[in-house]
């Protein structure tokens, strides 16, 4: 053992990052290298009747005009998000149905402008409301979770509380907006596809692509270099990726498709709204007999993706008596996806506000409220888990942020015209891991290769498998070098669901500790091509486990609520987590704080409008959706507890690139309460909602 | 693509006679709304008159007193002057209030008071907007216009104008320096933006092929008083909710002069005429300010959904009239 896990190695492609050398997916230039720009539907419901292209064509340096008359035909694909350029059918407004390929990025974007697209529009429905018709319940959320789950009496048990609490909760629609728009570059050769495209997991793409397609996987490359973030819209193959392959293949050029900033809201997922009705119902000491946890959501026309949100009522608190449920409506929307913990982020906002709410019912401290209601298994499923600190999460947060002797009366603190407050919130999400391969080789000058098909979207995937494979050999991270983001390496997961380094360290702890083993007994020089041995997880990675696995955390927030305008500074933001080993201390940090920031977004300034008359999503530029800017993040803190966990994966990590933003928009929401009494329930807290609620309670 | 020619103009005579010669010509400053909306189709000139070399980049004080800023001056030079500082803080204030560092680097100061409303729907090609396409319709009355006018909007638009710094150049009784065919004129500030009506494509006064030349503030005299408060989203980098610029002189215990102006409530930066009227003379009190800011706010037809920006602007005022008093007060007394 080295030492090199945990230890805050810096990010390998930094220098190339910051300097500008690193190669994202727009940047790969062949020669002959066409673009392309699409052209969004401006209907939200409806068929294609005509496409008049001749104008785009005569434009100069325009190659050709796809659309559902002349595009290559594709096989059916699992995901009808891909199904591009087949049919006349428009499901939601922003959906493609042509696309200019041109010489340059400026002729592929006058010539979308000259396509003239004729349609036969449909009445659409766009507005999600609890009680709309069309609402059912589906039998899976996502993540494979059944819609419903009920324990004992919960209607009963709640009408029976001494205390209790029944309130409704509104996040909006949110969108993921990495740095990088959805990005690739395609290559026909020999019957062979090159494809570089920014994804969280080329595998994905891959297999998209021989389905579509028709091709052996063999014949596909498909690599992701450097991805400029993702936040889980790049975890699935994006309509880039399909629409550069079939320019290609038409044009028999290389060709990039760039989407445009304003596409992104309608054609890479979002985070579907959630309408939240929560029922707590508590008996005088504070333990909650009754938990009611019912989630409202859309889904598109084409495609079922239903947001979690009440999953994590079903693991944080003992309760006798529960229910968990999804109900959702499929309107004429853009297909939601996953946007950065999809379920608990959402969900965990509406739990522990709700929970801050039956602390005031109480008038306990919202600590103990939630150390009082720790459960002894999970409480849903009755496993037991392989670890869980959040109590400790809990006090340890506490102590740092100076919670203790706090006031719990809400609108007393005020200087000048601030009214001032803090707020805690508990944080979980789950353990997830899934099989891998990796190769290491032992070379003849002493360093070390290790080759696997991970992505590394901005997390420092690279230097922390480095720093696993390090000390399963034995020898110091520099003599480790990876290879990650190509088919062309050994199979490995996408990079998502916090699962990415806990299922690819996996492989590399055990390809690099079996060639440990056969270095050992091996005598003389290495061969020139050195040695490897491959590892496989599968069967052991993928296995089940008898215990529920989460990271658990506690955010403690300061906020600054200013009676003039209804802006809200958060002026401390604190996270403690339980989450297993951290492998790399200044990669960890990183990915804490930016899942804190992201949260503090969700909480004050992240918003996104459906515009009932269009059908399209309003704010679709970084101008307009506003996502938080240094300015808005002024004292950030991420802590971790040294947890042991033996019963996950040869690290005894968890995923830590979820947890932070999850709970971070109820630990701000209700320090917003606590500052001034007001309990807003819908987010995001703009000026305009705060100062509303302060107009109504202070006048 | 669509092509467009570009000249760099030397002089001031050269950039209006280049735009004359030239139909569809567009002066070109520091590019930030400009290129950003012929990225998008809104704009398509058949010219590009670029007025970044003209010697207009300098911040002087005239004989009197009164200080002239260049057209070309860039927002953060114009923020950063000492005698804006120091003599025009809400000028000051109002500039470092809007974008970001990297667009106040670009921008100029004809630019900033010459940029389009980023409403929506007039950013989207697809969608309808009077100001954009005239007699195509105005999709935010019914849609989102959380953001939009609240002050003398009309049946053919509500859009608001974006610019920070033209409210404080308002309430500062500036002028605007103009170069045309016909000659040199100046506008006020106050006049130069228009409301809407049934022109909504036309945002200011500004008659064709006419340069801004240049902005004219007249002298500050001694105990003048002004600052800028602008509420929003997120701390930096967004346009305002609401903004408010004052500028202020108590004189003898009662308010000798004031100068108010709203942002982000109308088509134009909004001179508080009304509430002027009432302050002038008026003791400097609480309950004076909010008589005052109430009374122009009468006027105020909300929309669907931006109720909110009365009482915003309401407070905006009251706080801002609030601290420069206090100030003064205090100043005068130490």
């Amino acid at each position: 053992m080295t030492g090199s896990v945990g230890a805050p190695a810096e990010r390998r492609e930094g220098r190339e990052k910051v300097g500008g050398t690193a190669r994202y997916a727009a940047e790969f230039h062949s020669p002959g290298r066409a673009q392309a720009w699409p052209v969004p539907s401006t209907v939200a419901r409806g068929r294609v009747t005509g496409v008049d292209t001749a104008a785009a064509l005569e434009m100069p340096g325009v190659l050709t005009v796809l659309t559902h008359e002349n595009a290559p035909r594709l096989a059916e694909p699992d995901d009808p998000t891909l199904v591009l350029l087949q049919d006349a059918r428009v499901p939601h407004r922003g959906w493609f149905v042509a696309l200019v390929v041109a010489e340059t990025l400026e002729a592929a974007r006058a010539g979308a402008a000259a396509v003239r697209v004729a349609y036969d529009a449909e009445e659409h429905d766009v507005t999600l409301t609890a009680s709309h018709p069309g609402v059912y319940v589906p039998e899976d959320a996502n993540g494979g979770h059944p819609a419903l789950r009920e324990q004992g009496d919960p209607d009963g048990a709640f009408g029976s509380s001494a205390a209790r609490v029944d309130v409704a909760y509104r996040v909006p629609p949110l969108h993921n907006h990495p740095m990088e728009p959805h990005t690739s570059t395609a290559r026909w050769e020999d019957g062979r596809l090159i494809l570089h495209t920014s994804s969280q997991g080329t595998g994905a793409v891959r297999a998209a692509l021989a389905g579509l397609f028709g091709l052996p996987e063999e014949r596909i490359v498909v690599t992701a270099e450097h991805v400029g973030g993702g936040f889980g819209s790049k975890g699935t193959p994006r309509p880039d990726v399909v629409l550069a392959a079939m320019a290609a293949h038409e044009t028999g050029r290389p060709v990039t498709v760039a989407l445009p900033r304003r596409c992104l809201p309608a054609v890479v997922g979002h985070r579907a709204p959630t309408l939240h009705r929560l029922r707590l119902g508590a008996d005088t000491d504070g333990r909650l007999a009754s938990l009611v946890h019912e989630v409202t959501t859309h889904t598109s026309r084409i495609k079922e993706f239903v947001e979690q949100a009440a999953v994590p009522a079903r693991v944080m608190y003992a309760a006798p008596n529960s229910r968990t449920v999804h109900r959702v409506a499929a309107l004429d929307v853009p297909s939601p996806s996953w946007m950065r913990a999809p379920g608990e982020a959402p969900g965990m906002y509406a739990l522990e506000s709700a929970m801050d709410e039956l602390a005031t019912e109480l008038g306990m401290d919202p600590v103990e409220l939630r150390i009082r209601n720790e459960p002894g298994v999970e409480p849903d499923s009755g496993r037991p888990f392989s670890s869980r600190h959040l109590v400790e999460c809990l006090r340890e947060g506490a102590r740092r942020f100076g919670w203790a002797g706090r006031d719990p009366r809400p609108g007393v603190r005020r200087e000048g015209p601030l009214l001032l407050g803090t707020g805690v919130s508990a944080a979980t999400y789950p353990v997830m891991v899934g099989p891998s391969t990796a190769t290491a080789r032992a070379l003849p000058d002493g360093s070390f290769l290790v080759r696997i098909n991970a992505t590394d979207i901005g997390t420092g995937a690279r230097t922390v498998l480095a720093q696993v494979g390090a000390d399963a050999l034995g020898v110091p991270l520099e003599r480790v070098l990876i290879e990650v983001g190509s088919t062309e390496l050994p199979s490995a997961p996408l990079a998502g669901g916090s699962s990415g380094t806990a299922s690819w360290g996996w492989a590399v702890h055990e390809a690099c500790a079996g060639l440990a083993g056969r270095l050992a007994g091996h005598a003389g020089p290495l061969p020139a091509q050195g040695l490897e041995v491959r590892a496989d997880t599968t069967g052991a990675a993928d296995s089940e486990s008898e215990f529920a696995r989460h990271a658990f955390g506690a955010h403690f927030a300061e906020v600054a609520v200013d009676t003039v305008t209804g802006e809200v500074r958060v002026g401390r933001l604190l996270g403690v987590y339980a989450a297993g080993r951290i492998l790399n201390a200044r990669t960890a940090r990183s990915q804490f704080v930016g899942g804190m920031t992201m949260g503090l977004g969700m909480a004050l300034t992240e918003g996104s409008t459906m515009d009932a008359a269009f059908g399209d999503f309003t704010e679709s530029d970084l101008a307009s959706y506003h996502v938080p800017v240094h300015a808005d993040v002024a004292g950030i803190e991420a802590h971790w507890l040294d947890e042991e966990d033996s019963r996950l994966n040869p690290m005894g990590s968890k995923g830590i690139g979820e947890i932070g933003i999850v709970g971070t928009a109820a630990a701000i929401g209700n320090a917003v309460h606590h500052a001034t009494g007001v309990r807003l329930r819908e987010l995001p807290l703009t000026p305009d909602r705060v100062l509303t609620g302060l107009l109504d309670r202070w006048t | 693509m669509k092509e467009f020619a570009y000249v760099r103009a030397g002089s001031v005579e050269e950039a209006t006679s280049a735009y004359a010669s030239r139909t569809g010509a567009r002066y070109l400053g520091g590019g930030t709304n400009l290129v950003d909306l012929m990225k998008l189709g809104v704009e398509a000139p058949a010219a590009l008159i670029d007025v970044t070399r003209l010697p207009l980049d300098s911040v002087e004080e005239l004989p009197g007193g009164a200080l002239r800023i260049g057209a070309m001056v860039r927002n953060s030079d114009l923020a950063a002057h000492p005698l804006v500082r120091h003599r025009y803080p809400a000028l000051s204030q109002a500039v470092l209030a809007g974008a970001s560092g990297q667009l106040r680097n670009a921008a100029t100061t004809g630019g900033n008071l010459l940029q389009r409303t980023r409403c929506p729907y007039f950013q989207d090609l697809s969608k309808p907007c009077n100001k954009r396409e005239p007699g195509s319709g105005c999709g935010a009355r019914d849609g989102v216009h959380r953001d939009h006018a609240v002050l003398g909007h009309s049946a053919h638009c509500i859009a608001t104008h974006p610019s920070d710094m033209a409210v404080a150049l308002t309430a500062l009784d500036g002028r605007v320096e103009l170069v045309g065919p016909e000659g040199a004129r100046s506008v006020a500030a106050a006049d130069f933006h228009r409301l809407p009506g049934d022109r909504p494509e036309q945002d200011t006064e500004i008659r064709p092929g006419e340069l801004v030349t240049g902005v004219v503030l007249p002298a500050a005299t001694a105990g003048l008083s002004s600052a800028y408060r602008k509420a929003r989203d997120r701390a930096s980098y967004a346009f305002a909710l609401a903004s408010v610029a004052v500028v202020l002189r108590l004189e003898d215990g009662v308010i000798g002069h004031a100068g108010l102006a709203f942002g982000a409530l109308a088509h134009r930066p909004w001179r508080a005429r009304r509430a002027e009227e009432a302050l002038l003379g008026a003791a400097p009190t609480r309950a004076a300010f909010e008589h005052a800011v109430d009374l122009e706010l009468a006027a105020a037809q909300p929309l669907r959904d931006n109720a909110y920006k009365v009482p915003l602007a309401r407070n905006l005022a009251v706080d801002v009239l609030s601290r420069l008093t206090d100030a003064a007060l205090t100043g005068r007394a130490s």
